[in-house]
């Protein structure tokens, strides 16, 4: 299977889920409701293997970034059962809250770089905020901004980053804790297809490494470029799709 | 998984690309909460005023509690026997008995009798001078300077003095007095600590709703934080920091505003020490001096501030996360 581009084959992302190992996030009949509002999310139930990689997809407000906030944690269940790391959410304490954060890093679709520090900092933050010592992170972090094409924009403040730049630079925020679950909302949505394709990549680095990526997205021909599991939001209920 | 080899992600550089040197850090001391300075400035300047006016009070209450205590000091340590004039006795002859019996009494380091006309020259202030005071009974009056090894019994004496001289000699030990005093200079102090209470509670308050606005304020800046991993406390410490400095700053300002206020006061008082106001205030506040236990509770106080507006914003931001 090939998408005809001159930069990528499509790539076959096949399951490596074992029958014993956890997944690292589950939804059983999840419903979820701001206020007194309809329903944004029915019966929602799936599953992520470890170092599986899949793409959430469906039309504007659908319900993919309030599925990506209850995987954050960041808003709870009206009902259902949400696990993470093999941990059920619903009473969890602020502490074990911040440790299973720890473990997911998260593209946001506005970015959320924080406008007062730089570009180096931005990408330092996941690791300053555990108490590391500034020097035994500095040069894992500035390679990862080369790597990601951000080394001579280190010293620079996100408001004088381009869009792609700050998209890049919120992504190797993401990634420089190592995460094991990373969480993209609309990653490639202010870039060109060419770096879109090129960040795609990187995802997919990410995952032969042993991270697990969820990517919410509802740009198809970037979908296509891989073979993988596509979970899709459509009134509130989701289908899973396998390629 | 399987992957292409046609689809192999980028690898990183070659290490063999040409890196330079890193520098020792690359973080600036950019503080995580990020500071809106009007706001900052304005609370900075709160503190300072708020800080200057404890310490002034303190100072205030200093420097009663130390005036007190030298007049305490002194006045406690001389007794008087006042011996009344009486008719058919030789007043004379009665101050001389007084006297002698004051000297034969262990712990009185030492006697002065006041002549008659240093008895009548105590009336002129009251009276004007130039008058003939002949005809009035002014009573005479011995003092009696006490040993420093602690106040003597002075029963013993008192006793004497109503057998030998009945009816005419009396003992004043200024007992009254110095209770009077010291409830007084008591009463300056509590209301000093009082109000040294109220304005650090008044900064507290102040910090609250400081940190209650920066926290608004920085709603985006805190949930980008949780979302990188940091915890509620690692955030508190992260505010905690910036006020701790905010003030650390109105504090310094405040104190040192006080310290100067304290200097040229006690520079105008010297100034005016040779008119009759001075000597007014002289009397009664001494060379305004506050002394280095004024200037140490100045220094504190100014510590305390700073020290509470880190401590309450920890707290408020706790509070507001939780």
């Amino acid at each position: 299977m090939t998408d005809g581009g001159s930069v990528t084959d499509r790539v076959n992302m096949g399951s490596l889920l074992s029958g014993a190992e956890e997944p690292v996030v589950q939804f059983e009949n999840v419903g979820m409701r701001y206020g007194l509002g309809p329903e944004v999310l029915s019966d929602v139930s799936f599953q992520i293997a470890p170092r599986s990689f899949q793409f959430l997809t469906g039309p504007s407000g659908a319900g993919k970034t309030t599925l990506l906030r209850l995987i954050l944690l960041s808003v709870r269940p009206t009902r259902g059962l949400v696990s993470v790391f093999g941990e059920e959410v619903s009473d969890i304490s602020s502490e074990a809250l911040t440790g299973l954060r720890r473990r997911m890093g998260v593209v946001f679709q506005d970015f959320r770089l924080l406008d007062h520090l730089t570009t180096y900092e931005n990408v330092a933050l996941p690791l300053r905020v555990q108490g590391r010592a500034e020097t035994s992170y500095r040069a894992e972090v500035v390679e990862l901004l080369r790597w990601v094409g951000l080394g001579e924009r280190m010293h620079v403040l996100p408001p004088l980053l381009s869009g792609g730049e700050k998209q890049r630079a919120a992504i190797a925020r993401a990634l420089i804790a190592r995460p094991e679950l990373l969480l993209a909302d609309e990653p490639t949505g202010n870039v060109d297809p060419g770096l879109g394709r090129r960040l795609l990549r990187l995802f997919i680095e990410l995952n032969r490494l042993g991270t697990s990526v969820l990517i919410a997205t509802h740009d198809f021909a970037l979908m296509d470029l891989v073979d993988a599991r596509r979970l899709v939001l459509g009134g509130g209920r989701l289908a899973v799709e396998h390629p | 998984m399987t992957v292409t080899s046609t689809s192999r992600p980028t690898p990183p550089p070659p290490a063999a690309a040409p890196q330079e040197a890193l520098p020792t850090t690359l973080r600036r001391n950019a503080p995580l909460v990020p500071t809106d300075s009007a706001a900052s400035r304005a609370l900075a300047a709160v503190i300072a005023i708020l800080t200057f006016l404890a310490a002034l009070c303190a100072g205030a209450a200093e420097i009663v509690a130390s005036s007190a205590d030298q007049w305490q000091g002194t006045v406690a340590q001389e007794v008087t026997i006042q011996i009344r004039p009486n008719p058919g006795r030789d007043l004379d002859a009665d101050v001389a008995k007084a006297e002698a019996l004051a000297k034969a009494t262990p712990g009185i380091a030492a006697t002065r009798v006041f002549s008659k006309a240093e008895a009548e020259r105590l009336l002129e202030p009251w009276l004007g001078s130039g008058l003939d005071l002949s005809d009035l009974p002014v009573p005479r009056l011995v003092t009696l300077r006490l040993a420093d090894a602690g106040p003597p019994d002075l029963k013993p004496l008192r006793a004497a003095l109503g057998e030998a001289l009945p009816g005419v000699a009396s003992l004043d030990d200024h007992a009254l007095w110095l209770r009077r005093l010291s409830t007084m200079a008591n009463a300056f102090v509590g209301v000093g600590v009082g109000l040294v209470a109220l304005v650090l509670v008044a900064t507290g308050l102040a910090v609250v709703f400081a940190t209650r606005g920066a926290m608004a304020g920085n709603r985006e800046v805190v949930e980008v934080l949780h979302f990188v991993g940091a915890d509620d406390d690692f955030i508190a410490r992260a505010f905690q920091r910036r006020f701790f400095r905010l003030g650390l700053r109105g504090g310094v300002i405040g104190s040192a505003a006080a310290l100067a206020a304290f200097a040229l006061a006690g520079f105008v008082a010297r100034a005016w020490q040779s008119g009759p106001a001075g000597e007014e205030i002289e009397a009664l506040f001494g060379a305004f001096h506050i002394g280095w236990r004024g200037y140490a509770s100045v220094l504190l106080i100014g510590v305390i501030a700073s020290v509470v507006t880190g401590i309450v914003s920890r707290l408020t931001v706790r509070r507001f996360l939780a």
